[in-house]
């Protein structure tokens, strides 16, 4: 066993230490004060461009759609050195990890031809538009309609936890086009103009105080028939597609979110309940424990990935583990810290910046333990998926949509 | 990157799961349970000794295979997997103790008897009153060891026990002849794997090595039993999975409910850390690694978690009928203590974690 990279890969890597070491040294250090959504979004375009010029986009794709035609491992090895950096992050990631692996897997020659290189050099900016307030965990479960005129299509609906919605030019929708058909079959696939009238956007404020989602609302926004992704009532096939690459992008812990190493700091500067530094308490080292069990054994179940990908092979089904313990883990690794550090660890005003960190992850674990498949859902797919288990009863999967309760 | 078992070590491990499939699992462990049945299943023994098992860590010049750490953890996991009533397990923590601290003369000594089976080891580290390995009363005095050491898996049938016993520079190992020893059977939560009563009143006993190498074995005996563990959880897991889809409750295989699925997809979570703690133990081994000290205790404190959890939850979803006498599931609930007395206990194995990760942090500052 060992941990190095093949001779190809080291090669890959160097080229792409030394292309970052020369391109991304603004970004070494964190922004000072985080930056604007403005200056963020103009940021991450010149960084994007920056990285298309260079070939460091679409590593993974087919050249035919712009990408550099390379294996999983080059991607994953750009992705850790670009992670050294503090370069805008996200903006794309939906986009070009979700949506456009969509629309040109399942949308013609002529739509990828227009919109994948746009995408791709950063121009166009795209959002996924899937959950609705009815359609959650269970999201096929989808209401918004669309119903065709002439060589168009018009739906009407609404969308919800669109992420980057406000900064979208494009998204995809998933919309009901025959309600006469049991609910994964009437699902068709669209690409929408998000500038188009009759779109609104609405930010939704989270309960841990930012913005990062949006409602949108749909009313009579005209899409034309070419925009169609894959064939009519084939929407919850393509749906699959773009939530495969989603489960691959939705995985460990946030880059920068405390973990145990924050938790044995903070325990060496606060008093035990029976006096003494809580670092040596037992109960504080059992949490470093667990803390440390859960975080680097995702860690390193990623790294058996890594390990199959890097010889050619799929990764196990074990990486299914990974949202579901860091999410939780990181949820009670914050209650845990923040009760160790009593008031200070409750107070929001001039509190310590790893108190502080520690807050902001306690706000935000119990969204991510949501996003991207509930905790309770991706222990549905793991029991159904990996080991076998019958899956729910589901009395309206057979039913028309309209007719079922 | 090759983060993974070599192949060479995956075919061993399929080929003991195989055999085991075959002559260990359930049933034999139910008939080893009676009273009168004996210590091991001394056919069993002997063909896995002809199948090179014992001989696979010993060194090629010592009558052995000369194979690897990860040779021995696929055979800890398809033994623990298997429940099999040899006692394997404990005969390659043996050999790695007699590998990492033993001179040329015990080498030679001991393990060509090791490698072909005829030389039963074990290791004896627990006393009565010593809650973990590092606090130890049994003392050496001008070569004779003084205390009792008890429980010791497999000791009733063995011919060479793997002492640890106080000493100036901390606990270390000592060999011990069983043929000069007092060996008491004594019964233990587990009724398939034989436990003994090891009593040394002033036995001869050979040095093995320094305080040192009595960590260093620690470190590695962690990654060997939590292959072991990792073995009796999937065991307990699968077992409980294929109850699910077939027993029906309210018109419907009770795998459906989430009540149930949700615990089995819980298993798998716990298997699956343990996991990727006891491979980083393993490659930790393998490259003489810094990291081997916190590798081993993550891969303890989660194995031991996946044991217990499993062993657990194994009765509840089998419901009434796991209680019963009748039913297997007892075998891994009463394993999981089994494990956790093997070496010590999931509380001092995350301190031992937690002091790794203090003595890096210091070593990085």
């Amino acid at each position: 066993m060992d941990f190095n990279d093949t001779p190809a890969e080291a090669d890959y890597r160097a080229t792409a230490r030394a292309w970052l070491e020369e391109n991304a040294a603004e970004y070494r250090e964190p922004p000072a004060t985080p930056w604007k959504l403005d200056e963020f979004i103009a940021r991450s375009k010149a960084w994007q461009a920056k990285k298309f010029a260079a070939g460091y986009t679409g590593i993974t794709w087919p050249k035919a759609f712009g990408g550099q035609g390379l294996g999983p491992m080059q991607s994953i090895i750009y992705g850790q050195e670009e992670g050294r950096f503090h370069a805008p992050s996200g903006l794309y990631s939906i986009g070009l990890g979700m949506c456009i692996p969509t629309v040109f897997t399942h949308g013609s020659p002529e739509v990828a031809a227009r919109y994948v290189p746009k995408a791709l050099v950063g121009d166009e900016v795209w959002c996924q538009l899937f959950s609705e307030p009815a359609a959650g965990s269970d999201l096929a479960g989808i209401r918004t309609k669309a119903v065709k005129d002439g060589d168009d299509w018009i739906i009407d609906g609404q969308k919800v936890w669109t992420s980057f919605a406000h900064a979208s030019d494009y998204g995809i929708v998933v919309c009901r086009t025959d309600p006469s058909k049991p609910k994964h079959k009437g699902l068709t696939m669209f690409i929408v103009d998000m500038k188009a009238p009759g779109m609104e956007v609405r930010g939704i404020k989270q309960m841990s105080g930012g913005s990062d989602f949006n409602e949108v609302f749909f009313n009579n926004v005209r899409v034309p028939d070419a925009w169609r992704l894959g064939a009519e009532g084939d929407g919850w096939k393509v749906a699959l597609t773009t939530l495969m690459h989603e489960r691959l992008a939705v995985g460990g812990k946030p880059r920068h979110a405390p973990g145990y190493a924050t938790l044995m700091k903070l325990a060496k500067g606060v008093e035990a309940p029976n006096g003494g530094p809580a670092i040596e308490a037992g109960d504080v080292r059992q949490r470093i424990a667990q803390s440390y069990i859960n975080d680097e054994g995702i860690k390193l179940t990623q790294l058996r990935a890594l390990s199959a990908l890097s010889k050619g092979q799929m990764p196990g089904p074990e990486q299914s583990i990974s949202k579901v313990v860091v999410a939780k883990t990181m949820q009670e690794m914050a209650a845990f810290a923040l009760d160790l550090a009593g008031g200070d660890g409750f107070v929001t005003e001039g509190t310590d910046p790893e108190l502080e960190k520690l807050q902001g992850s306690y706000l935000w674990s119990a969204g991510l333990r949501i996003a991207g498949g509930t905790d309770e859902i991706l222990r549905n797919i793991i029991a159904e998926r990996v080991l076998g288990l019958p899956g729910d009863l589901r009395p309206d999967k057979d039913k028309p949509f309209n007719a079922a309760a | 990157m090759n983060f993974d078992f070599s192949d060479d070590a995956k075919a061993l491990g399929d080929q003991a799961k195989k055999l085991f499939a075959d002559k260990a699992g359930t049933a034999a462990a139910r008939k080893a349970m009676a009273k009168d049945a004996p210590a091991f299943d001394a056919a069993l023994w002997a063909e896995i000794a002809a199948l090179g098992w014992t001989a696979a860590r010993v060194p090629e010049a010592h009558g052995g295979l000369g194979m690897t750490a990860e040779e021995s953890c696929m055979l800890a996991d398809a033994a623990g997997g298997a429940l099999a009533c040899v006692p394997l397990v404990s005969s390659l923590l043996a050999t790695e103790a007699l590998l990492i601290a033993g001179n040329e003369a015990q080498q030679a000594k001991y393990f060509p008897g090791i490698a072909d089976g005829s030389c039963i080891a074990v290791a004896a580290w627990s006393e009565p009153g010593a809650a973990n390995p590092q606090a130890l009363a049994v003392k050496a005095e001008g070569g004779k060891l003084h205390g009792v050491k008890a429980p010791v898996a497999d000791l009733p049938g063995a011919h060479l026990a793997i002492v640890a016993a106080a000493g100036a520079d901390g606990p270390s190992l000592w060999l011990v002849d069983l043929s000069a020893a007092k060996v008491d059977t004594l019964e233990t939560l587990d009724l398939v794997r034989r436990h003994g009563r090891l009593t040394l009143d002033g036995v001869a006993a050979e040095p093995l090595g320094s305080a040192a190498d009595y960590q260093l074995w620690l470190d590695r005996a962690a990654v060997i039993l939590a292959y072991e563990a990792i073995g009796t959880a999937t065991a307990a897991m699968t077992m409980t999975v294929e109850y699910a889809k077939t027993r029906v409750a309210f018109g419907q295989t009770i795998g459906r409910y989430q009540g149930v699925k949700h615990k089995c997809a819980d298993m798998y979570i716990k298997i699956e850390l343990a996991r990727a703690h006891a491979l980083h133990g393993i490659a930790m081994i393998g490259s003489n690694g810094a990291e081997l000290r916190q590798a081993a205790a993550a891969a303890r404190v989660a194995s031991l978690e996946a044991a217990s959890f499993c062993g657990e939850e194994a009765v509840q979803l089998h419901g009434g009928i796991g209680f019963t006498w009748e039913s297997d599931c007892q075998f891994y609930y009463r394993r999981a203590r089994t494990l956790s007395a093997a070496l010590g206990g999931r509380g001092w194995w995350a301190d031992r974690l937690v002091r790794a990760l203090e003595l890096r942090n210091r070593a990085a500052a």
